[in-house]
């Protein structure tokens, strides 16, 4: 027994020692050695291959494969006015405008149709469909077909992801986010110097690439010119709490968020004493005007990190950009826009919390292949003089969403819980009596 | 592996639906898809709350109404066959369907069928006609608050004085499909059938 015990003792030490040496250590100097690449070239060829069978296997059973990105039916884009007027044509009469046709009613009913089939909301707020299986469980909706070869395969798979890498990973996550509340407190300890700041941002940096390679994530970032720089915003499109450690590990931010209790709330208060970032309690969160006036004055010093803000309020599925908050626009400042497209074959990152808590996530996302994802980093831009904060806020998110091939969507992301307003109702009601009674305004 | 197989629907079950509403079997698939994204409860059936969360339907003025349409009599819970049978009353009309076996009884998206849906969204009571309450309840929602009562009254009753022939001050069925006599713009192409588009 002994003996057995010392083997497996030795074992750990072999195993925590090529941990460190081959993954940490490079990971906090920023060195790769090429073993991911490696990987992701072998993970790459063998979902093309389970791809090319699948295909195969499906059109030998001629089952029809279900087309996912099509959208299931053709919509017309037109207009309320052009289309009822289109209903009326097929009268006999001479048509005296602003007038109620019975036939009216089929644009409305038609419209309801179109959107019970399919809608463009809803969908935003679930995992995206694949177009091709991924040899993960969870993403395995509508491939039923499974040849031997695939299934083999597909066991081996879960074997290397839970037994291998999942145990892997949370050794790296548990290092880098001790490593980072630890750091980050010795650093708090010294005065405030420039040498405290290189310090801290460096601790910072080493601890994120560590839980970087902690998720198994690789990152492509694009145009680095265009970098936040110090006394700015950075706004990114939100897809789940990992895009912090996405972007940090390219730069260093000043975080913005509420006041977290339990493993989070050590964190925070870690990092905080290392240099400012900006925490609110609760309570502050619902007084708008002290969460813009405390954020200018972090803006306004130029010395400060950029902070970094997620205008949607929400995850939202990584295939559309919902309605920014134009509150980060009030603030005043550049405005550095960030777009983040995740790729969703080696994993699925949207973090949907009506379905998972944080820690189920967490494991979800160190059992998937990988996470890869691409960054760009845009243009600054600031706002006009003549633009409101609304219009600029648009601005920026069709140009976030036009680099990621994201689709530009206005409804607000908090439709994931809440009710839509009944303003757009309205809207749509004024539009219709404008047309029934003509051009008096009554 | 197949983790969802209790809830995919069966072959025949395809077939019978496929039967009864005519959409293809690529289209059923989907709109199962589509079905069980609804239903939060994973229970089989949709409620109105399920409808209610679809943003665009929520502010359609008569989305209560076409929400409605899918819940039979008294029930507050629709299943799969019944959501299909009521969504292939929008299915665009084929024109290879009109050559057939005139035995056979009449598919639920005839121009016929398609209009009679229309006039049930406005006859609430189901006494197989329109009343003047009935039209104003339907404009009120359509038009919100913009329109006064009074005008709104004045354009029922003009809309009542054209199409009533009997002159019973009500609008039955042939009275509405002789007024509301237009181009009946099909609901849309669907993608895996090939379709004419009809104006009939």
């Amino acid at each position: 027994m002994e003996d057995f015990g010392k083997i497996v003792f030795s074992a750990f030490i072999v195993w925590f020692t090529l941990v460190v040496g081959l993954i940490m250590l490079p990971a906090m100097f920023g060195i790769s050695l090429g073993i991911t690449e490696v990987y992701m070239k072998v993970l790459v060829k063998t979902l093309e291959w389970a791809t090319l069978r699948i295909q195969r296997g499906s059109k030998e059973q001629q089952k029809p494969t279900t087309l996912v990105s099509n959208g299931i039916i053709l919509r017309d884009d037109s207009s309320m006015e052009k289309e009822i007027t289109d209903l009326r044509k097929g009268r006999s009469r001479p048509q005296i405008n602003g007038e109620f046709e019975l036939s009216d009613i089929f644009y409305f009913s038609k419209k309801g149709f179109e959107s019970i089939v399919e809608d463009e909301v809803t969908h935003r707020f679930t995992s995206e469909e694949l177009v091709s299986w991924n040899l993960l469980t969870r993403s395995n909706n509508n491939f039923q077909y499974l040849s031997l070869r695939i299934s083999i395969i597909w066991v081996l798979g879960v074997f290397i992801r839970y037994c291998i890498l999942l145990p892997l990973r949370v050794t790296l996550a548990t290092i880098g986010l001790s490593w980072l509340v630890i750091g980050a407190s010795l650093v708090g300890l010294l005065p405030n110097s420039s040498v405290k700041n290189w310090l801290s941002e460096l601790v910072h940096l080493m601890c994120y690439r560590i839980c970087a390679r902690g998720l198994s994530a690789t990152i492509y970032y694009h145009n680095k010119e265009n970098r936040p720089r110090k006394g700015g915003i950075c706004v990114a499109n939100h897809t789940s709490p990992i895009d912090i450690v996405i972007l940090a590990n390219d730069g260093c931010y000043a975080m913005v968020g509420q006041v977290h209790g339990g493993l989070l709330g050590i964190i925070q208060r870690a990092i905080v004493k290392a240099c400012p970032h900006v925490w609110f309690e609760r309570s502050e969160m619902k007084d708008r005007n002290l969460v813009t006036k405390r954020l200018r004055n972090h803006v306004a010093d130029k010395t400060k990190l950029p902070i970094l803000i997620f205008p949607e309020g929400t995850c939202v599925n990584n295939t559309s950009v919902m309605m920014f908050k134009k509150g980060s626009f009030e603030i005043g400042g550049t405005i550095y826009p960030v777009a983040i497209k995740y790729d969703p074959r080696f994993g699925d990152a949207f973090w949907n919390s009506a379905k998972y808590n944080m820690v189920s996530y967490l494991i979800r996302m160190m059992t998937s292949w990988a996470i890869v994802c691409n960054v760009w980093y845009l243009p600054s831009m600031t706002r006009q003089e003549e633009e409101s904060a609304v219009q600029f806020a648009n601005r920026v998110k069709a140009a976030i969403a036009r680099q990621g091939g994201l689709v530009d969507l206005s409804w607000d992301g908090g439709l994931k819980r809440a009710k839509v307003k009944d303003a757009y109702k309205e809207e749509q009601q004024k539009s219709y009596s404008k047309m029934i009674v003509g051009d008096d305004s009554s | 592996m197949g983790s969802r197989a209790s809830t995919l629907l069966r072959d025949e079950e395809i077939e019978e639906i496929k039967k009864e509403t005519g959409f293809s079997h690529s289209q059923i698939t989907r709109l199962y898809s589509r079905f069980t994204s609804l239903d939060k409860g994973e229970n089989g059936t949709l409620c109105r709350e399920d409808f209610q969360r679809i943003p665009e339907l929520a502010i359609n003025p008569l989305g209560d109404r076409i929400i409605n349409a899918f819940f039979p009599e008294g029930e507050d819970q629709v299943n799969f066959r019944g959501f299909m049978r009521t969504l292939a009353h929008f299915r665009p009309i084929d024109d290879h369907e009109k050559n057939k076996d005139p035995n056979v009884s009449e598919p639920l998206n005839s121009r016929n069928n398609k209009l009679l849906f229309a006039f049930r969204l406005y006859d609430l009571d189901k006494d197989d006609k329109i009343s003047r309450d009935e039209l104003l309840q339907v404009l009120r929602m359509m038009v919100g608050v913009n329109i006064s009562d009074d005008q709104l009254g004045s354009i029922a009753d003009r809309t009542i004085q054209e199409a009533d022939q009997d002159g019973d001050s009500f609008i039955s069925f042939t009275e509405f499909i002789k007024t509301a006599n237009t181009s009946l713009e099909p609901w849309a192409r669907l993608p895996g059938t090939t379709l004419h588009h009809c104006h009939c």
